[in-house]
């Protein structure tokens, strides 16, 4: 075990820092995409209700692995068929993708639940003072959605931390992918996913206790 | 005929409230069938009927809270039932009050009275928070601008959304059932604010079912039943001395 950190602790570290980097840019763009689609749920124009419902429905009923070999080999293909023949997406592209829709359809359905769970009240309150829809949503309700929504979030973080992994089929570097590397090189299997497993597990027990503080610095105000 | 009373009504500015012909669906239910009704200026109108009878429903297709399935509503001369009308401008100048509060949770009491005058600019930062502290003096909290709602009692609670509705500085004033979720020992602490408020003036529709209240101060009592007004008169008339068989019934089972 010493012998392979020797070796190939530099590389463990780099993957480690490419995998969340990953699920860091994902994130940032799942909360974009679950903003989008979430609030399109909650609203009762039907056209937008259908626009999300569609979304979360057809990305959840996807594999990520599926996905990601989608929009790493098919899409690309897709485009240079159409003429683009120097269009390419690296892995890095392709996987955070991949990685941002999946997480963005949980995001949204998320969000949708955190804003429902508010009371019908507290906008009709903002409304009957004059307010607008989207001032109330922004300023009364969404604010007071967040406390509820914060687990949920901490939970799908930890999640696409997790999917990272899968995107190793697409050979981005990342921890899971480097393992393969160093297995394949070493042949010593026990020792490499051992320490992996450790590495996945204190980035992601760290970052859970972490939310926990927020969580309550966030609810004290209350 | 009806264009030329509804053009009168238009241009007489004591009418606050006129209502033609309101009638409300919910999918296949008609909660409100036929409803016409004028409120003036500085009146007090108390409406009063069972359960389902379509009082809230009305109180809340005057702020279009609810759409209204077709009759006309004008509120100081705007059409609010008309798509063009800019509704949120109309709501600026009526305050509601809910029979839940619906305080801002997350927003102590005074950021709860100075959000939309803010926003709305109806006032500056300055001025709202001026306006606040007269506000809450007035309704008797004025040692309680910075606590959240949740440290506040429910009486407490209807009385800073009393005084939210009011930095507006509405025309009009609607009340939904206000007193309804209190216990019964902060029933009087409310309807004291909604007295004097009474007294200065302010054009006032109450849905309620504290028959003393309407008794003392209403100008005008509306009795509902069915999505129907049955009957309507002073108090005086309507409380003491109702005319119709529901009105009569209904009045034997709360009195």
């Amino acid at each position: 075990m010493i012998s392979i950190l020797e070796t190939y602790g530099a590389m463990l570290f780099t993957a480690l820092g490419k995998t969340l980097l990953m699920t860091l840019l994902s994130l940032i763009f799942a909360m974009v995409i679950g903003m989008i689609f979430g609030l399109m749920n909650v609203g009762h124009n039907r056209v937008f209700n259908f626009i999300g419902t569609f979304y979360v429905d057809a990305v959840r009923g996807v594999p990520l692995i599926v996905l990601a070999y989608f929009i790493y080999f098919g899409v690309p293909a897709g485009i240079q068929g159409i003429g683009f023949s120097n269009f390419r997406l690296d892995a890095l592209q392709a996987g955070t993708i991949a990685l941002s829709m999946n997480c963005g359809a949980y995001m949204a359905e998320i969000i949708r639940a955190g804003i429902e769970s508010v009371d019908r009240g507290q906008m009709e309150a903002g409304r009957s003072l004059g307010l607008p829809y989207g001032t109330c949503m922004a300023l009364i309700v969404v604010p007071q959605a967040v406390r509820t929504m914060i687990p949920s979030i901490i939970n799908q973080f930890i999640i696409t931390l997790k999917d990272t992994s899968i995107l190793s089929v697409i050979g981005f570097p990342e921890l899971t992918n480097v393992g393969k590397t160093i297995v394949g090189n070493t042949f010593r299997s026990l020792e490499t996913w051992a320490i992996i497993g450790v590495m996945y597990m204190v980035v992601i027990v760290t970052l859970s206790k972490a939310a926990k503080w927020v969580e309550r610095r966030v609810n004290r105000g209350r | 005929m009806a264009d030329k009373q509804y053009r009168n009504q238009m241009t007489d500015n004591t009418c606050k409230i006129h209502v033609t012909n309101l009638k409300k669906n919910f999918g296949g239910l008609e909660v409100l069938k036929d409803i016409s009704l004028d409120v003036t200026e500085g009146e007090v109108v108390v409406l009063l009927g069972p359960s389902g009878s379509g009082k809230s429903t009305l109180l809340r297709c005057l702020n279009q809270l609810e759409t209204a399935t077709s009759g006309r509503i004008i509120i100081d001369g705007h059409d609010v039932t008309d798509r063009h009308t800019d509704i949120n401008k109309v709501r600026e100048n009526i305050g509601m009050v809910f029979q839940h509060f619906n305080l801002f949770n997350h927003l102590t009491v005074m950021e709860n009275m100075t959000l939309a005058p803010v926003h709305l600019k109806v006032a500056s930062k300055e001025q709202a928070k001026q306006t606040a502290v007269q506000l809450l003096q007035r309704v008797g909290l004025e040692d309680k601008s910075e606590a959240y709602p949740s440290q506040l009692s429910g009486g407490q609670k209807q009385r800073v959304a009393i005084a939210r509705a009011l930095a507006m500085k509405p025309d009009i004033m609607l009340f939904d059932e206000p007193t309804s979720a209190l216990d019964p020992e902060m029933v009087g602490e409310v309807l004291a604010v909604m007295k004097e408020l009474a007294r200065d003036g302010m054009t006032m529709v109450v849905v309620t079912h504290e028959i003393g209240f309407a008794r003392e101060v209403a100008d005008r009592v509306i009795f509902m039943e069915g999505g129907y007004i049955v009957e309507e008169g002073s108090p005086e008339e309507l409380i003491l001395h109702p005319r119709e068989p529901r009105t009569i019934d209904f009045l034997s089972k709360v009195l």
